[in-house]
């Protein structure tokens, strides 16, 4: 059932065909964005080097030189999107891999939506791979068929009797030969294919195999062309004053000793603070801190980080709405033989990505816009920087370029820092071009972070140690309400982010009651961070099943085991991890004074499983070396088993920086947090030796950007529990916690 | 008017003798694989070599470098040593994001420049100060094992 796609002016809403299909994941969203009138602009069309030549979709152009071009209609942020969509497109196309590129496509929902998301263009939830699969091997194979169509034309030999590889087609009998180049004009007359034959897994040349990425030689040679390096003729750099608390306003600013800045050139009010523009960035910077602006915060929220957390505690007093119900836990809690309860407290978080959020828009003479940006949410920053120039949205033009990061904050729900550039521009009346560039402190004090959460377990178990009720209330802020996504995500006043991992629990507990509070009067705003409501879900339940294994009496990892029955591929990558990772063997002991552990934690979301083993060390002065992760992967198909790999190492580290130090805290509504020194990252001596093992799988691929993230902290914390017999009951570690 | 030795061309420069060299690179110059991310010395990203030594171009005025031999990652590859570390780094695929990644590779740079064989502990001490958020430090450490091996 289609639901009504609606827009009134520039407000979008996205609304779902199938909200449930979303939450399995990779079985198939369908996220539809009515724009007005959204034609296709075929931009890809209009630069080509050297004249067009053969471009029988979408997704794909050869040229005569022999170059094949994939357009990556998803964002390259690190996650290997670019090397993966194009190794599916070779693969079918029978395409050396030398001889592919790739170019990020431009906003065109028509042609480039995600089919996860219906008609709205973007990347997230580590879908690019997942909804990309059948489309590309498609547009490789029919590319393909066309290049054979023309050989076989030039050649008078039946199609049938042609064969590719790496770039060249033969017919063997006449031994005739020729170059996609060559034979890329010709193609271009060939009919599109309605139907094409795909590859069976066994004839995969590339897929499944160690080839090389495609942005490692832009990016260790300062080559790759980030938002942040693009310099306009005439362009001004912006940086802005923001205000110091979520929801004060601009009441009054003084600009006269900023204008005095030299390489200042403007100063304008626009509705999030006061833009200093200058030639550069270390004169907007200065122009910046020499502007006096006076705050109205009668709006402004003001509540403390702790004041927060407690209003949570109180509220998790009482029933919240019911995300799951199984049995009849409350009964069960109250005939069990034993009760075991734990409340678990997660901070807000930065996703801090190495490049600070920035952005570049140009009004032109002919009544269009173009805007150079790491682009992830195409459709809606483009309809809505359409909407703020009262521009049909296919005039809004978006050069798609590489991100230094994302996490989840490029993916902006307000689009706040892409219409925070076009509200400059605007201001300036567009007389040139402008890059807004944040500084660090601005990035890591816009807020939208991961929602500061509380949860509260409870579990019963009968007289042999097995689990019979499981309660699991959560309270946090919901991401998406009040956003284009509140439609598709939010049912019966559940938002489906808040309890993922917890609501789809995969232990069989005959009596599970999961229930949510979602405080809609916290003014702070909040966001998806890399594996969203997984990031504290799954901290808390593998934690907790963790304790109940132990108050049974039984090993972790055969007591998961006995309550996975109905879900194998938990249960495969679980044993995986375990014998990889020497489960039940002893642990080489530690120096003197060290206590040693070793901890398991199995979690599934965007459709990806995975288990981690953590083996970790505490140092009598309290402190914590995770010495070494080994993880097993079930994402179906492995595309690119080493840009995998990859993803999992990174995970790993990226999941270790909010185990040891990461929160943002607020103090009367102001985050006290700034730069990375406040903020610290993992450092490389730090980082764990990572071990990944893939299974193997015959599945449709399905991500690997974000689920490696869940399992690495509460298998920490079960290495911890342990070492030391310390159940951790939140994040970041407090210091003092494990000292000896 | 300051001049250094930038790249191997000597270079004359009329900005502010205050602003930190790394606005000069990415601004004045647009040398921009040089890369802006904390601006306070605690990231790496910034990182360049000035006369042979790693060096955050976000805190360093331009005045500190009047007279010095300032290499940038888009000239790295004119040593053997930069070459060998942009090798490694493509041959493992390191990058992911790749933004903090001149600047790890700078510091990859001094690190071998001075030391053939660095030990892992040689290695966690020099690259201690270059962060990478999308956390590809087991493949860093790995390529300048690689680098070292190609060098000798
Ligand atoms: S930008 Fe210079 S150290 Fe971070
Ligand atoms: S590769 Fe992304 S920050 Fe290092």
């Amino acid at each position: 059932m289609r639901r009504a796609l609606i827009t009134e002016s520039n407000e979008i809403r996205i609304a779902n065909e199938s909200r449930r299909r979303f939450l399995q994941g990779a079985a198939g969203l369908t996220l539809a964005v009515y724009l007005p009138a959204a034609s296709a602009e075929t931009a890809t069309s209009a630069k080509v080097p050297g004249g067009v030549t053969f471009e029988p979709n979408a997704f794909v152009r050869i040229g005569t030189d022999d170059t094949v071009t994939v357009f990556a209609k998803h964002l390259e942020m690190g996650q290997g999107s670019y090397t993966g969509l194009a190794t599916i497109v070779a693969e079918e196309l029978d395409a050396s891999w030398a001889q592919v590129r790739v170019e990020g496509a431009p906003a065109d929902a028509k042609r480039y939506n995600n089919l996860f998301w219906g008609s709205a263009q973007g990347t997230g939830g580590s879908t690019a791979i997942a909804n990309s699969w059948e489309q590309l091997r498609k547009a490789g194979a029919s590319a393909r068929a066309m290049l054979v169509g023309a050989a076989a034309a030039q050649w008078n030999v039946p199609a049938n009797q042609i064969s590719v590889a790496d770039g060249v087609l033969a017919h063997a009998a006449s031994g005739r030969k020729a170059t996609f180049g060559q034979l890329a004009n010709a193609a271009a007359g060939q009919p599109v294919p309605s139907e094409v034959k795909l590859k069976e897994a066994k004839d995969f040349k590339l897929i499944g195999k160690r080839i090389a990425r495609k942005d490692s030689a832009d990016k260790t040679t300062g080559k790759a062309v980030f938002t942040q390096d693009i310099h306009l003729p005439g362009m001004l750099t912006a940086v802005v004053a923001h205000a110091p608390r979520f929801g004060a306003r601009v009441k009054s600013f003084d600009a006269a000793k900023a204008k005095s800045v030299k390489g200042v050139v403007d100063v304008v009010q626009i509705p999030t603070g006061v833009a200093v523009l200058a030639r550069d960035t270390w004169s907007a910077k200065k122009g910046r801190d020499a502007l006096a602006v006076e705050w109205d915060e009668s709006a402004a929220f003001k509540l403390g980080s702790d004041q927060i957390m407690a209003r949570y505690r109180d509220l998790a007093k009482s029933p919240g709405l019911v995300a799951r119900k199984d049995g009849d836990a409350d009964n069960a809690m109250s005939t069990a033989a034993r009760k075991i309860q734990a409340n678990f407290e997660f901070p807000y978080l930065a996703h801090a990505a190495m490049e600070p959020m920035n952005c570049v828009v140009r009004l032109n003479p002919d009544g269009t816009c173009e805007m150079w940006n790491g682009e992830q949410m195409h459709t809606l920053d483009q309809a809505r920087v359409a909407g703020l120039f009262g521009l049909a949205p296919e005039k809004v033009f978006i050069h798609s370029l590489y991100a230094g990061g994302g996490f989840g904050s490029r993916a902006n729900k307000d689009s706040d820092y892409v219409l925070e550039t076009a509200q400059i521009v605007k201001a300036i009346n567009g007389s040139a071009p402008v890059k807004l560039v944040w500084l660090r402190e601005d990035d890591m004090r816009a807020g939208y972070y991961r929602p500061m959460f509380y949860h509260a377990l409870q579990a019963a178990l009968d007289d042999k140690g097995n689990p019979v009720g499981w309660t699991h209330r959560l309270v946090g802020q919901s991401i998406v309400a009040g956003s284009p996504f509140e439609q598709m995500l939010v049912k019966d006043g559940i938002d489906a982010v808040s309890v993922e991992g917890a609501a789809n629990l995969p232990y069989q507990i005959p009596n599970l009651l999961v229930d949510l509070h979602s405080p809609a009067d916290i003014g702070v705003p909040v966001l998806w961070w890399r594996s969203v409501g997984s990031t504290h879900t799954a901290f808390s339940t593998e934690i907790f099943i963790d304790e109940l294994a132990a108050a049974a009496g039984r090993d972790p990892v055969e007591f998961r085991m006995a309550l996975l029955g109905k879900h194998p591929r938990h249960a495969g990558v679980l044993k995986l991890a375990a014998e990889q990772g020497g489960w039940g063997k002893p642990l080489a002991p530690g120096k003197p004074g060290e206590r040693r552990g070793r901890g398991v934690a199995v979690h599934e979301s965007f459709h990806t499983f995975v288990a981690e083993v953590a083996e970790v060390t505490v140092k009598p002065d309290g402190s914590l070396n995770v010495d070494r992760v080994v993880v097993a992967v079930d994402c179906g198909v492995a595309v690119n088993p080493d840009v995998i790999k990859a993803q999992v190492e990174g995970s790993v580290g990226y999941a270790l920086s909010a185990v040891l130090y990461n929160q943002i805290t607020l103090r009367d509504g102001a985050v006290e947090q700034t730069n990375f020194h406040d903020y610290p990252l993992l450092r490389i001596a730090e980082m764990p030796v990572v071990e990944v093992h893939i299974v193997a799988s015959a599945a449709n691929p399905s991500g690997i950007g974000e689920p490696a993230v869940p399992p690495l902290a509460p298998a920490v914390a079960n290495a911890i529990a342990a070492a030391t017999g310390k159940r951790l009951r939140g994040l970041p570690i407090a210091s003092d916690l494990l000292k000896a | 008017m300051i001049t250094i030795d930038l790249n191997g061309k000597s270079t004359r420069l009329d900005a502010d003798p205050d602003t930190p060299l790394l606005w000069v690179l990415r601004d004045t110059l647009q040398l921009t694989g040089t890369k802006y991310a904390c601006g306070i010395a605690v990231c790496g990203a910034c990182t360049v070599l000035v006369d042979g030594q790693p060096v955050r171009s976000c805190t360093t005025p331009l005045s500190a470098v009047a007279g010095k031999k300032v290499t940038t990652i888009e000239k790295v590859d004119a040593g053997r040593v930069g070459k060998a570390v942009q090798a490694a780094w493509q041959k493992l695929d390191v990058v992911q994001c790749g933004y903090c990644q001149s600047g790890q590779i700078m510091s990859a740079v001094a690190l071998l420049s001075q030391n053939r064989k660095p030990s892992d502990a040689d290695i966690d001490a020099a690259m201690a100060g270059n962060l990478c958020r999308c956390a590809t430090y087991m493949r860093i450490r790995a390529a300048i094992h690689e680098a070292a091996r190609s060098l000798t």
